[in-house]
């Protein structure tokens, strides 16, 4: 066991699938000599050589494309976008290439090929550093879209996204990365090396993909979040008082279904957080989900907390961030409904 | 400001290109300069793009009027060899000829032809290796026809039959043989180009000996993807062969609404670094030479080529539009650079190795493979009248394992 922040079980999960397998490699913007702008792959470059981890031109379809054909060759890419926010250029290549490809070729071609890029705001990022596209992938089918929210998981999903058999968009919460965050900006960072689980196993290990994890059990209501909002949502669980079951989703698509069910029809309520924007957020799905999975076990309507439905402001980014505040509000609004 | 010193008195105006000739005009090409066989230099494989801009700029002809090869590029091909070439070609010919009346008669959405361009697919399946990957663009059939690739599961593709080999997923032509060099066509246009410049990378970084190959249009040269194919080609100096194929028509779209004010396609590639050539698309000679040379470079390590292949697309771009309201009937045959398959058939002839009435038996022959074919594929079922495979299939192999939203779907559906 080691101490990791999640950039260093990031770097770690991708260190020991390219140790076991000499077909998984890494390339992406500044991602070789220099080891990524958030350091991801550092040193990676140096104990695999310049033909596993490589720089990239500024070019997203150019990434996504080329790791589509070394997929169709045989190879496990696992490449980097260096902010969700670039992703667009390759989103042709994403959404009509990797994710049909297995189908439209009957199985005759697959694309094993994993895109990793940091998401969500709360670094001052401003419009381009900010984003949180992970509806646009749940919405195409053919894709899986995984968002980890602490070290020991984002190691274990990352190993299990570049191990599986289909694209998988790794969306990595830069907030997270340093440390968990409840939205309390005002407040010093915690590190990782204080939470259990910045806790890692440096060999091995995987976390499976599709499914989700109870962070905290409770009877009153349920909160689907994942990256960030986790910690937010405990945060406002533990200030209001609300006996919360929050659910970790890890992966949106393909979603745990059972777990949010079954959890949703214990409590009665449910209160979905995430940092998107509103308007046909990922939000929408899950509560259309629990509309038809749950309806007649619900106390009181669904409340959604979500980024409003502006580009991500810059000065203002502590009144567009959901923070425990309006998640609190949301948790006592829920529970007064009779 | 004064209007003097702003010195815009004068209103700008937009430029926009328009073809030479459109229906009601005659079509004469005696402007388009087309350089004599034989002329064109054969440089070595490890040349430098920088010493051969000339062929970027001219055509690489093999075959003069007289159905001689001549040149630096000629003599690439056994007689024998050359025969098999022209027997490709019209076995594409009769193919096209056959699925396109079939579309015709309902069997099938949809069909696209490649009447006019048959000796650019078939002469580059010549010079690739078993093993190489051909990532194509819809008019390539020529690929699989040249190979042991059957026929009927060609058809049975075309007519999303119970065996087509695509589970009924994909509208006629895009084809999918991993087995056959052939990657799955997408239907999207440019998106191959750089996946194959993915694919070669992969076999440079396990150090393989094989080699991928790239297909593009005239009109798709103008998306995105084109312009990442050739940085990371030129970048990585990936073992892949980059074709163009200048068809001069876009759906009803000139070539010179894609080319800007580039002088042509070709050229290009020279700002890359990428050695760039220009070649009669219509000369399966010279198709075959300047191919072979391109494969030959990028397995011996030196990198990309870009080769623009001219030709004219005879037909129609698919079964969804008429050529006639947009360019004249008389175009086909005003283009200078002939019919590929006469072509070959005439230089055969000149050199005693074939004659007419083996032409015509030849012709009967394949026509009647191809018939023989259509037979057996509409055994299997037709798109409109079936049977096509289950419904079920619907919710397969979107993922390797079929998650439970979807699970639940299929159930909803009954299937």
């Amino acid at each position: 066991m080691a101490r990791m922040t999640m950039i260093q079980a990031i770097r770690n999960g991708m260190d020991v699938a390219m140790g076991r397998d000499d077909n998984v490699v890494v390339f992406g913007e500044d991602v070789g000599f220099f080891g990524g702008v958030f350091r991801c792959t550092e040193g990676l470059q140096k104990k695999y050589g310049k033909h596993r981890c490589f720089d990239s031109p500024i070019n997203e379809s150019g990434i996504i494309g080329s790791a589509i054909g070394m997929a169709a060759y045989g190879l496990r890419p696992c490449v980097e976008i260096q902010f969700a926010d670039y992703m667009y250029p390759g989103y042709d290549q994403i959404t009509q290439e990797a994710a049909r490809i297995r189908y439209r070729s009957n199985n005759d071609f697959t694309v094993p090929m994993v895109v990793r890029m940091p998401t969500g705001g709360g670094i001052f990022g401003g419009q381009t550093h900010s984003q949180s596209p992970e509806a646009l992938f749940a919405h195409v089918a053919g894709i899986k879209t995984v968002i980890p929210s602490n070290p020991y998981e984002a190691k274990g999903l990352l190993i299990a996204a570049i191990e599986d058999d289909d694209p998988v968009m790794f969306l990595e919460p830069k907030r997270l990365y340093n440390g968990p965050f409840d939205g309390h900006h005002e407040r010093p960072v915690t590190p990782w090396s204080k939470h259990e689980w910045g806790e890692v196993p440096e060999d091995h290990f995987t976390v499976p993909l599709g499914k989700a994890a109870i962070r905290r059990e409770g009877e009153e209501v349920t909160v689907l979040a994942y990256g960030t909002m986790v910690y937010v949502a405990e945060a406002a669980a533990e200030e209001t008082g609300v006996d919360a079951e929050i659910i970790d989703l890890r992966t949106i698509l393909p979603l745990d279904l059972e777990t949010i069910e079954a959890s949703v029809k214990k409590t009665g309520r449910c209160v979905i957080v995430h940092e998107a924007t509103k308007t046909c957020g990922f939000g929408a799905e899950l509560m259309a989900v629990v509309m038809e999975g749950c309806f007649y076990h619900l106390e009181a309507p669904v409340i959604r907390v979500t980024g409003y439905d502006t580009p991500y402001p810059h000065a203002h980014e502590w009144e567009y961030f959901p923070g425990p505040a309006r998640v609190g509000a949301a948790l006592k609004k829920v529970m007064e409904a009779a | 400001m004064s209007e003097k010193a702003n010195g815009a008195a004068k209103p700008l105006s937009l430029y926009v290109p328009e073809p030479e000739f459109r229906p009601g005009d005659k079509p004469n090409f005696s402007n388009v300069p087309i350089p004599k066989a034989g002329e064109a230099e054969r440089p070595p494989i490890d040349v430098s793009a920088d010493d051969i801009r000339k062929l970027a700029y001219t055509i690489i002809r093999v075959m003069n009027r007289d159905g001689e090869a001549v040149g630096p590029w000629a003599g690439e091909l056994s007689e024998e060899q050359v025969k098999e070439g022209l027997e490709d070609m019209m076995r594409v010919r009769a193919f096209d000829a056959r699925m396109l009346m079939a579309q015709r008669q309902g069997k099938t959405s949809f069909y696209m032809q490649c009447l006019g361009e048959e000796a650019i697919a078939c002469a580059f399946r010549k010079a690739l290796k078993p093993g190489d990957m051909n990532f194509p663009t819809y008019r390539q059939q020529g690929l699989l026809l040249s190979t042991d690739y059957p026929m009927v599961d060609m058809m049975n593709q075309i007519y999303s039959n119970a065996a087509d080999p695509l589970n009924g997923r994909q509208l006629p032509i895009m084809y999918s043989s991993k087995e056959h060099g052939f990657f799955t066509i997408s239907g999207n246009l440019a998106t191959q180009f750089i996946q194959g410049v993915g694919w070669a990378m992969a076999s440079a970084i396990k150090g393989d000996t094989k080699v991928a190959a790239s297909w593009i249009g005239d009109g798709s040269t103008a998306e995105s993807d084109f312009h990442s194919a050739l940085v990371f080609a030129s970048t990585y100096r990936a073992p892949v062969v980059l074709n163009i194929v200048n068809n001069q028509w876009a759906i009803s779209t000139y070539q010179g609404i894609a080319r800007g004010r580039a002088a042509t396609f070709a050229s290009r590639g020279l700002g890359f670094g990428i050695p760039s050539l220009r070649v009669d698309g219509n000369d399966y000679l010279a198709v075959y030479a300047v191919s072979k040379w391109a494969i030959d470079r990028a397995r011996a390590g030196y990198g990309p080529t870009l080769i623009e292949h001219v030709t004219y697309r005879a037909g129609a771009h698919s079964t969804s539009d008429d050529p006639s309201a947009y360019r004249p009937k008389e175009e086909s045959d005003a283009w200078p650079l002939g019919d590929p398959v006469e072509r070959l058939k005439n230089y055969l002839i000149k050199r005693g190795a074939w004659s007419e009435a083996q032409h015509v038996q030849a012709r009967e022959m394949l026509e009647a493979e191809v018939a023989e074919a259509q037979k057996q594929a509409e055994k299997n079922g037709t798109l409109h009248d079936g049977p096509h495979s289950s419904p079920r299939e619907m919710f397969e192999d979107v993922f390797a394992e079929t998650p439970l939203h979807l699970r639940r779907q299929r159930q909803e559906a009954g299937v």
